[in-house]
């Protein structure tokens, strides 16, 4: 444990001393394996996640097996510990990490990527995997940006490409085996290669062609798998679940019980990942819900829960659930936070219920300014909708409005772009002509925010020309302008993010194996904690790529042919890249597709044959 | 009804802030199941409150809040089941039903008692005992206090109610006024008593423990104190 000295000196102490409710004690000379998972972010981000709950949950039921949690140490706390030779610890046991026999580490988004390294540097372990050995922890990664490990596959000994519930303990078994019959480190990590789902970057080779493009990934060996599929929950009302969620002391960005419905999303966007990864969607029974949310909310004491899902509305028992959980909230003083719901009739009623509507504001995510556009991503929302949800919205009470797009989408104008703006006012003219004036609480509030859009591996778009910095901003700069041109522009504030994080974004989504020199070189320049904007360095960045001899533009702005070889492919999600490409043509073409409730649209998902790809379809209608 | 409740904090505990503490213990409340009043409005929040801050690094052996519930069980009853649920290093002490006329815990509060021993390598380097008389024989003790208001000089001699140091324990003790308005932390005296010495005291040379809070049942003249769950009963 840090002395006390150190804790008084540092920004909350809370970060680093373990002990919160829930959380797990073991005695380590009785277990057979320690494990480290980690969350390369701060413990407020970290201690957020659903998923690392989830891991952390079975790994501690396993009796041989005592899992503890990793964050990120704060940069006060990481000069203190470089300054007195502190090596990085677990919160449990306060132990060093490198006494443990794996470090697990989450890879939830791009811009965690220097923190990786921070953590292994501060725990003692060779950032590279090729100079680790003997006793040193099987570095292993995990989450969604292990779809495309490339860029840090030289950090790691292991990825599980997945969900985690699946092969954990055939792996576990595996190293325990290995490790009594006194096998060493590379024999072990050869085997582990070859489970389904468990990516081990050593055993692959990699060809390049002369412009930079891959001419060749394959195994080293003939028994190591050329294709790594991803592992998947098939029944997911029978499976692991934190019911004893870990509670932290301080506040956290997620402080409350996480109910997770259901995994996967039918509606096909084009640019949404996650709407292909986690395919086919699989919903948790009602009946395992309730008794869930009951005994999570027993366990920890919170006075929040909210639901989890990538697109909640399409929860096929959502009122049941809802109607239960409203009752036995408000008899026990809970507050239910409502995932974005789809705005209609149903989801007004109960918001209406759950929340102050004054004080609440509506989220609408059309992502797009233009139908046409809108239909080029499949966002299947048409501005008909939008405005028939926010008459209804204003009609109870509502005056804040919250819009979401995308800046820089494959095929964009200037007037897709001044369609946002354009679509903004509607809203707001909604308003003035749905509220009589005496009724008005003022002006209506909208706040119209842009990202700029990222191609990510396994999605249509993962062809598309990505813009640059300057292209971002002058979309951005077009969208405030045309905001100016509005009859409503005072009721309208708009918001856009910097550009640089984006980029990079972009570069680490798409990259290769090239770009772990240049994460590292960025890291020992002091880049850290990248997603701050108060510590992001661009020109560190940009250096580390110079002197690295990688282009930016060949990962971001370059036009893909439809057979070049992506550093993913030797991963299979469960879509087919045929799959991908038809929908590529067919955004190129406006053409929307329908969900996987309507007609199936042949991802290759359907080969589980679970969830959504067993029911009857629905036909397309309207 | 009101509950009076004593509990102790200890160990890396000590790091967690009064804020989150409160959290904590609105938490423990639902896990315990304790039926405990709420507030009306459409975001009721519990009825609880608690004596006196404690400063982040400082252990405690009485600490106290004040509690509403709708329904009563037994004293042992809310005792136990809050220690169920409790942390390592968070007990519960007592649990009080208080009279219909008490004061609630924090305008209650008129001193607090403390233990000040010295970290590691930090122990005096000089006799630490022998100026406390003198100390406390100065007719008044002039101090600068920071306040969020800005600073004011004040006297800090009627704030003390006893200091002493146990030569044997290498402790001192200190029992200080605790109440909102003349609330004094200990390591303000000690520093205060260094500089008397002719020393500078470490922002990290004191452990300081709260021994127990204090109201006082006497009067401003002649005090009379005792813990603060003196005034509640068990039931």
């Amino acid at each position: 444990m840090l002395n006390d000295e150190i804790l008084l000196k540092i920004e909350k102490p809370a970060r680093y001393i373990g002990g919160e409710v829930n959380s797990v004690m073991k005695d380590k000379e009785k277990v057979d394996i320690r494990f480290a998972m980690c969350f390369p972010d701060v413990y407020e981000i970290g201690m957020s996640h659903l998923g690392i709950q989830i891991i952390y949950d079975m790994l501690n039921r396993f009796e041989d097996t005592w899992c503890e949690r990793v964050y990120s140490p704060w940069t006060d706390l990481d000069a203190v510990m470089r300054k007195e030779n502190i090596p990085l610890f677990a919160l449990e046991s306060q132990d060093p990490v490198k006494e443990f026999d794996f470090l697990g580490i989450t890879l939830q988004y791009e811009m965690c990527y220097t923190n990786i390294l921070q953590v292994l540097e501060l725990s003692g372990i060779p950032v590279w995997a090729k100079d680790r050995f003997g006793d040193d922890p099987i570095v292993i990664g995990g989450g969604p940006c292990s779809y495309n490990p490339e860029p840090i596959a030289d950090f790691f000994d292991l990825f599980y490409i997945g969900e985690g519930e699946t092969m954990y303990r055939r792996l576990l078994d595996l190293y325990k085996e290995m490790k009594t019959a006194g096998r060493s480190r590379e024999e072990f990590l050869r085997e582990a290669g070859k489970l389904p789902g468990i990516y081990c970057p050593s055993l692959y080779d990699v060809a390049y062609n002369e412009d930079g493009t891959i001419a060749a990934f394959a195994p080293r060996y003939g028994d190591v798998p050329a294709t790594v599929s991803k592992e998947m929950v098939t029944e997911l009302s029978d499976t692991y679940y934190p019911l004893k969620p870990v509670v932290p002391f301080i506040k956290v960005t997620q402080d409350r019980v996480v109910l997770e419905i259901m995994r996967g999303c039918i509606r096909g966007c084009r640019f949404c990942q996650a709407g292909q990864l986690y395919r086919p969607l699989r919903e948790r029974d009602v009946k395992v819900l309730k008794d869930y949310a009951l005994e999570m909310l027993k366990n920890t004491g919170y006075e929040e829960i909210s639901l989890s899902s990538l697109s909640s509305s399409d929860y096929s028992q959502l009122p049941e659930l809802i109607d239960y959980l409203m009752e036995e909230c408000n008899r026990k003083k809970i507050n239910i936070s409502l995932p974005s719901l789809r705005i209609d009739a149903f989801s007004l009623d109960v918001m209406s219920k759950v929340q102050d509507v004054k004080k609440s504001s509506l989220t609408f995510a059309p992502e797009a300014g233009s139908q046409r556009l809108r239909d080029v991503i499949n966002k299947g929302l048409t501005e008909e909708v939008i405005l028939n949800g926010a008459r209804e919205a204003f009609e109870g009470g509502w005056n804040k409005v919250k819009l979401y797009f995308m800046l820089g989408l494959p095929t964009e104008t200037k007037e897709d772009i001044e369609g946002i703006a354009k679509l903004s006012n509607e809203i707001a003219k909604v308003y003035y002509e749905a509220v009589p004036k005496e009724k008005r609480q003022g002006r209506v509030q909208i706040v119209t925010s842009t990202s700029f859009f990222v191609p990510k591996p396994f999605t249509p778009f993962q062809w598309a020309q990505m813009s640059t910095k300057e292209e971002f901003l002058d979309k951005a700069y077009t969208v405030k302008e045309a905001v100016r041109n509005q009859l409503n522009q005072k009721s309208i504030k708009y918001n856009y993010h910097e550009a640089d994080v984006t980029v990079l974004e972009g570069v680490f989504a798409r990259g290769d194996r090239k770009i772990s020199e240049v994460i590292y070189r960025a890291y020992k320049k002091g880049c850290l904690f990248d997603s701050w904007s108060e510590y992001f360095d661009n020109d560190l960045w940009l250096q580390a790529f110079e002197e690295c001899g990688v282009s930016i533009d060949f990962y971001t702005t370059r036009a893909r042919s439809e057979n070049e070889i992506f550093p993913w492919d030797f991963i299979s999600c469960g879509v087919s890249k045929e799959f991908l490409l038809r929908e590529w043509k067919k955004a190129l073409d406006e053409t929307t597709s329908p969900n996987c409730r309507q007609a199936c649209q042949g991802c290759g998902a359907s080969s589980y044959c679970v969830g959504v790809c067993t029911e009857e379809k629905t036909g397309v209608s309207k | 009804m009101k509950l009076r409740i004593k509990f102790s904090k200890c160990g890396p505990m000590v790091f967690i802030g009064h804020l989150d503490m409160m959290r904590y213990f609105q938490k423990a409340m639902r896990r315990a199941e304790v039926d405990i009043s709420y507030s009306s409005g459409f975001s009721p929040h519990q009825i609880m409150s608690f004596a006196a801050p404690l400063g982040v690094g400082i252990a405690s052996k009485g600490e106290y809040m004040d509690i509403g519930v709708d329904s009563l069980t037994t004293s042992a009853q809310v005792k136990d089941a809050l220690n169920r649920v409790m942390v390592e290093g968070v007990k519960i002490e007592s649990v009080k039903l208080l009279p219909e006329n008490a004061e609630n815990a924090m305008s209650s509060v008129a001193a607090a008692k403390y233990t000040i021993s010295f970290r590691e390598a930090y122990a005096p380097d000089f006799d630490l005992f022998g100026q406390i008389d003198d100390y406390l024989a100065q007719k008044e003790i002039r101090v600068v206090k920071e306040t969020k208001k800005g600073s004011k000089e004040i006297d800090l001699k009627p704030h003390i109610y006893e200091f002493s140091f146990d030569n044997e324990k290498q402790e001192v003790s200190l029992l200080v006024d605790a109440s909102s308005s003349g609330n004094i932390k200990p390591v303000f005296v000690m520093e205060d008593y260094y500089r008397f010495c002719g020393r500078v005291a470490g922002e990290f040379d004191f452990i300081v423990t709260r021994e127990d809070t204090f109201t006082n049942i006497g009067t401003d003249e002649k005090p009379d104190f005792v813990p603060l769950d003196y005034v509640g009963e068990d039931y």
